[in-house]
Order: C-alpha cells, then sequence, then structure tokens
C-alpha cells in the first residue's frame, strides 16, 4: 500500500473513533438510565401522588401536567403554523412581507427557551392576567414549538408536485381550494411528522414552564386551565436540586418516564412517516 | 356566495397567521424592552454593561451584566472547542465513509440524542459527570463550568453534525469526481476538496451551534455551579446569563430593580442569539447556491 492509502486509513480510523466517541455516550447514558431507574417503576410510580415531601409516592400529577401541556401547546400552535407555512408557500409573492416572515421563522428558532419564558411570564402572566396557569404555559410552548412546525409544514407542501396545483386551478378551483382538496391532504404526513417532533420538544422543555405555569408540589390535579399543574421535566429539575436526600432511583426512575415520553412521540413520528411513504405515489 | 363568504374568512386567516408570526418576534423584542427600559430609568445602562459585579440583594444594588456574560462565553468557547471538531468529523464519518446500514443506525442515535431533554442531561451531570470529574481532575468542586461545557457539547452536537453532513452531501458530485480522476484518494479529496467545499454550511452548523449553546439553561443551572463572578478559570463554579434569570426570577418581586434587570438580561440575550441566527442564516444561503 502506498502512502496515501496508508494515510487514508488512518484518517478514516480516527473518524471513526471520532464517531464512537459520539455514540457511545449516547447509549451509555439511555442504559444507565433504564437500569437504574427500572427498579422504582411500578403501577404506584405512575398513577400515584408524590407523597413525604416528593419522597415517596408516584408521579401521576406530573404526568397528568405534562400530557395537558402537550395537547395545549398543539391547540394552539397547529392551526397558527400550518396556516403561515400556507401562506408562505401558496398565496406570498417574493416580496418584503414575505422575506420578512421567514426571517422571524429563523429567529423564532433561536431564541433561547429561557427568553419565551421572560415573555410568557411578563405577557400572558402578568400582562394578559392568566396568572402562572396551563393557559399560560401552553402559549408559551406554542410559540416556541411553531418554527418547526412552520419549517416542517412548508416542506411539506413544497414537495406536493406543481401540476397538482395546475389540473385544479384549470378546471376552475378556487385557489383555497385547490389548497384544501389537492394540496394539503397530500402533505399530511409530513405535517404530522414534523407537528409531533416539536411536540416532543415542547414535552421536554424546563426554562419556558419554569415560571409560567409549573408548580413545585401539586398533589392534586387541575380543575381549569387557570390552575398550575406540576410537569415531568420540572418534576425532575426540582426533585435532583432542591430535595434533600432524595432517594436516587426514584430521581432515575421520573427521568425514565420523561425519556420515555418524548421517545415514544418520536416513535409515532417515525412510524407515520414511514406508513405514508409506502402510501405515497408520485 | 356563502362559500366566497367562507373562503375569505379562511384566506384572511391564512394571512393573519403569516403576520402573527412576525408580531411574535416583534412582541418579543418589545416586551423585553420594554421592562428593561424600566430598569435604565434607575440604573445606568453604562455601569449595567461595564460594572463587574453582579450583586442584586445587596445594598446599593449592582447589576453589572458582565459576570454572566464572562461565564455564558467561557462555557460557550469550551463547549464549541469540544464540540465542532467532534460532530464536524462525525459529520464526515456519516456521509462519506459509513456503509448504508451504520449510516442508519448512527443518524437514529444522533437523533435520540437531540430528544433527550436538557433537564435529564443536567441530572446525569449532577449525579456522574460532576463527580467523576472531581475526582480524576482533583477539583475543588465537580459543579465547574467544564462540567456544563461538556454536556453543552454534547448537546449542541446533534446541530452541527445535521447540519454539517446536509453541508457535505450538498456538494456536487462533479467536484468529487474530478479529484478522484486525477488520482486522489477518498481522504485526499475530503480533505482538500469537500471540506473547503461545505465550509459556509459548516460556518452556519457552527453559529447555530453557538446559539443552541448560549441558550440552554437548565443544564448550566444545574451543573455549572451558580456563582456570579468572573471566572478565572474553566475549572471554576460560574454562571451564565440563562441560568440567572432561571434562579433569579423565581426570588424577585415583580416590578423591582431586580426584576427588571432580569429582563435587560433577557434582551441582552435575545440579541445576541437574533445576530447569530442572521449570520448562520446568510451562510446557509451561501452554501445552498
Amino acid at each position: 500500500m502506498n502512502a496515501a492509502g496508508i494515510r487514508q486509513k488512518i484518517a478514516f480510523t480516527i473518524l471513526g473513533l471520532i464517531t464512537l466517541l459520539v455514540v457511545a455516550p449516547i447509549v451509555l447514558i439511555i442504559y444507565y438510565v433504564i437500569s437504574r431507574g427500572w427498579s422504582a417503576m411500578s403501577w404506584e410510580f405512575l398513577t400515584a401522588a408524590p407523597r413525604n415531601g416528593m419522597k415517596e409516592g408516584g408521579i401521576f400529577p406530573a404526568i397528568v401536567g405534562t400530557v395537558l401541556l402537550i395537547v395545549g401547546t398543539m391547540l394552539f400552535s397547529l392551526p397558527v403554523g400550518i396556516l403561515s407555512a400556507v401562506y408562505l408557500v401558496e398565496y406570498a409573492k417574493d416580496n418584503l412581507f414575505t422575506r420578512l416572515i421567514k426571517l422571524s421563522v429563523v429567529n423564532l428558532s433561536g431564541i433561547p427557551s429561557i427568553v419565551y419564558g421572560l415573555f410568557g411570564f411578563t405577557l400572558f402572566v402578568v400582562f394578559l392576567g392568566f396568572g402562572t396557569s396551563i393557559l399560560a404555559g401552553s402559549l408559551t410552548l406554542a410559540i416556541m414549538s411553531l418554527p418547526v412546525i412552520i419549517t416542517a409544514t412548508k416542506e411539506a407542501l413544497e414537495a406536493v408536485p406543481m401540476t397538482y396545483r395546475e389540473i385544479s386551478l384549470s378546471l376552475g378551483a378556487t385557489r383555497w381550494q385547490t389548497v384544501r382538496y389537492c394540496v394539503l391532504p397530500y402533505a399530511i404526513p409530513g405535517i404530522l411528522t414534523g407537528t409531533v417532533l416539536s411536540l416532543s420538544r415542547a414535552a421536554g422543555e424546563t426554562a419556558p414552564i419554569l415560571f409560567t405555569v409549573a408548580a413545585f408540589y401539586l398533589p392534586r390535579l387541575p380543575r381549569s386551565v387557570f390552575d398550575q399543574v406540576m410537569a415531568l421535566p420540572y418534576h425532575l429539575y426540582v426533585i435532583s436540586t432542591q430535595v434533600p436526600n432524595m432517594p436516587a432511583k426514584l430521581s432515575f426512575a421520573t427521568g425514565l418516564v420523561l425519556i420515555g415520553l418524548v421517545c415514544l412521540m418520536n416513535l409515532v413520528s417515525i412510524v407515520l412517516r414511514a406508513h405514508y411513504r409506502k402510501k405515497k405515489q408520485w | 356566495m356563502f362559500r366566497k363568504i367562507n373562503e375569505r374568512i379562511i384566506e384572511t386567516a391564512i394571512r393573519v397567521s403569516g403576520f402573527a408570526v412576525i408580531a411574535f418576534v416583534i412582541l418579543i423584542f418589545l416586551f423585553l424592552l420594554k421592562d428593561s427600559l424600566s430598569l435604565f430609568r434607575v440604573y445606568p445602562l453604562k455601569a449595567f454593561l461595564t460594572s463587574t459585579q453582579w450583586l442584586p440583594i445587596s445594598e446599593p444594588p449592582t447589576f453589572g451584566i458582565i459576570p454572566l456574560l464572562m461565564g455564558s462565553i467561557l462555557v460557550m468557547v469550551g463547549a464549541i472547542v469540544i464540540c465542532v471538531p467532534i460532530g464536524v468529523a462525525t459529520a464526515l464519518f456519516i456521509a462519506e465513509v459509513a456503509p448504508g446500514y451504520l449510516k442508519m443506525i448512527l443518524k437514529s442515535l444522533v437523533e435520540i440524542l437531540a430528544s433527550i431533554p436538557s433537564v435529564v442531561l443536567g441530572f446525569i451531570g449532577i449525579v456522574w459527570l460532576g463527580p467523576f470529574l472531581k475526582t480524576t481532575l482533583h477539583l475543588n468542586t465537580g459543579m465547574c463550568g467544564l462540567t456544563g461545557a461538556i454536556l453543552l457539547a454534547f448537546m449542541a452536537l446533534p446541530t452541527i453534525i445535521s447540519i454539517s453532513e446536509d453541508a457535505i452531501i450538498g456538494i456536487p458530485r462533479s467536484y468529487k469526481e474530478a479529484a478522484y480522476g486525477l488520482g486522489a484518494t477518498r481522504w485526499q479529496t475530503m480533505w482538500r476538496i469537500v471540506l473547503p467545499a461545505a465550509s459556509s454550511g459548516i460556518i452556519a452548523a457552527v453559529m447555530l451551534g453557538i446559539g443552541r449553546v448560549i441558550g440552554e439553561t437548565m443544564v448550566v443551572m444545574m451543573v455549572t455551579g451558580n456563582a456570579p463572578i468572573i471566572p478565572h478559570s474553566i475549572l471554576q463554579p460560574l454562571r451564565t446569563l440563562t441560568a440567572t434569570i432561571a434562579g433569579e426570577m423565581g426570588e424577585t418581586v415583580g416590578g423591582s430593580d431586580h426584576y427588571y434587570a432580569l429582563f435587560a438580561v433577557g434582551l441582552v440575550l435575545f440579541v445576541i442569539t437574533f445576530m447569530l441566527n442572521f449570520v448562520a442564516d446568510i451562510s446557509l444561503r451561501k452554501s445552498r447556491k
């Protein structure tokens, strides 16, 4: 083998080792959380409220809180996200307004989550008077999820062939009818994938809910959208930093439930994508 | 007739949604600005930007952003130094070296990493990485800048890997074929042709990675020790801009100077990430051409 060949072999080996350095910790972390958390996992842990300063009992209120927040986030972010992507792809002309929207999407995706938390607090909690509530938290998370939903929807709409629109328009359908019957149905898989992905991110976020919804300890279920709730990520933060002598296995089990929930949502999005890709006909 | 009205309503909703996206960015900026200005009416802007002390509850209080900014920058530089070479190397391996099945496995693992909530990584930092670094490096405490930098590097990897990989894959085949035709090996082609050609995409990846790292809150709040002093080394406890907001917001009284000072810190964060994303967007556009 010549010198260049040997150098290539060395370089590829180094690249491979570096890649191993990246993926090995991922596997290790998942294994570590599962192995340490599994022993505390039980039906009671999933369905009971925390007791004795959160050192015993379960995490049911936190699970319910997180699920409610996911639903609330979806209710607000899905319509606005999809409609603004429809605007960008189907209606917008290439003018200043359109460029501003695109720039805004880019910037929304870069704003730190804690800044969303501050904004949500001053606008929804204080200015609009919603108080620390599910409503304020969902709205905050919804604005944070918008860029991912818009980008995914935009890509899905752009992937629908131009001919679909041309045929529909040539038959005398209006622009909205074209979008509604000839474009959106084919873009749904991509939209769903992006939505579920963005919601799984929202489910794991802590910083935006710190001051907008999360309750330190609230062992009952919320009665209205103006109630506070516990949430899984915040609960993990609280028990791993604020509660002295917390049994570690409960923290690990909480982390395991959180990772499990997020991975489950990702899995749903992957399955949806695969399912619709098989049915795709163009 | 009814259909026409219906259509009008829908089209208005579509336009309003498009407008709402712009409105959110402006609203976020305005609300941060409004509360920041309340601070600067009683506390000079110059002192906020130049004072080297952050003592919000002493009498009189000092709100100097320098220690927090230094904390953020130190952790950010540490994280970027770790994750950029590693991330670009991994992207090269996934895009150019790994066979098909391995590529799939590696990409899904990176996606799993992207979906692990930051609070879980912070928890791992508390129970494992912090104590580990403390004993191996003989530190006074494991809750220091380095622990945060390593975890943040890990968190920024998915961003850096996937955007660099896109940039590498997007290079026209003819570039590589020309190099092969001249007798270059695959590695020579990757090193001399592929990497330089993908550079603007990689720069965008680094910018977005920096944005991710600067904005991350939970990990740094949990593992960097929360000491709002100017750090002299990455092995000391420190505190970032984000952790200051998250940690102190709950203890302030609404409408106090301290409360407004935290919004001013938020405004600084907003401006930093706005600029980073702007630059990243420009280099992404350049790389797609």
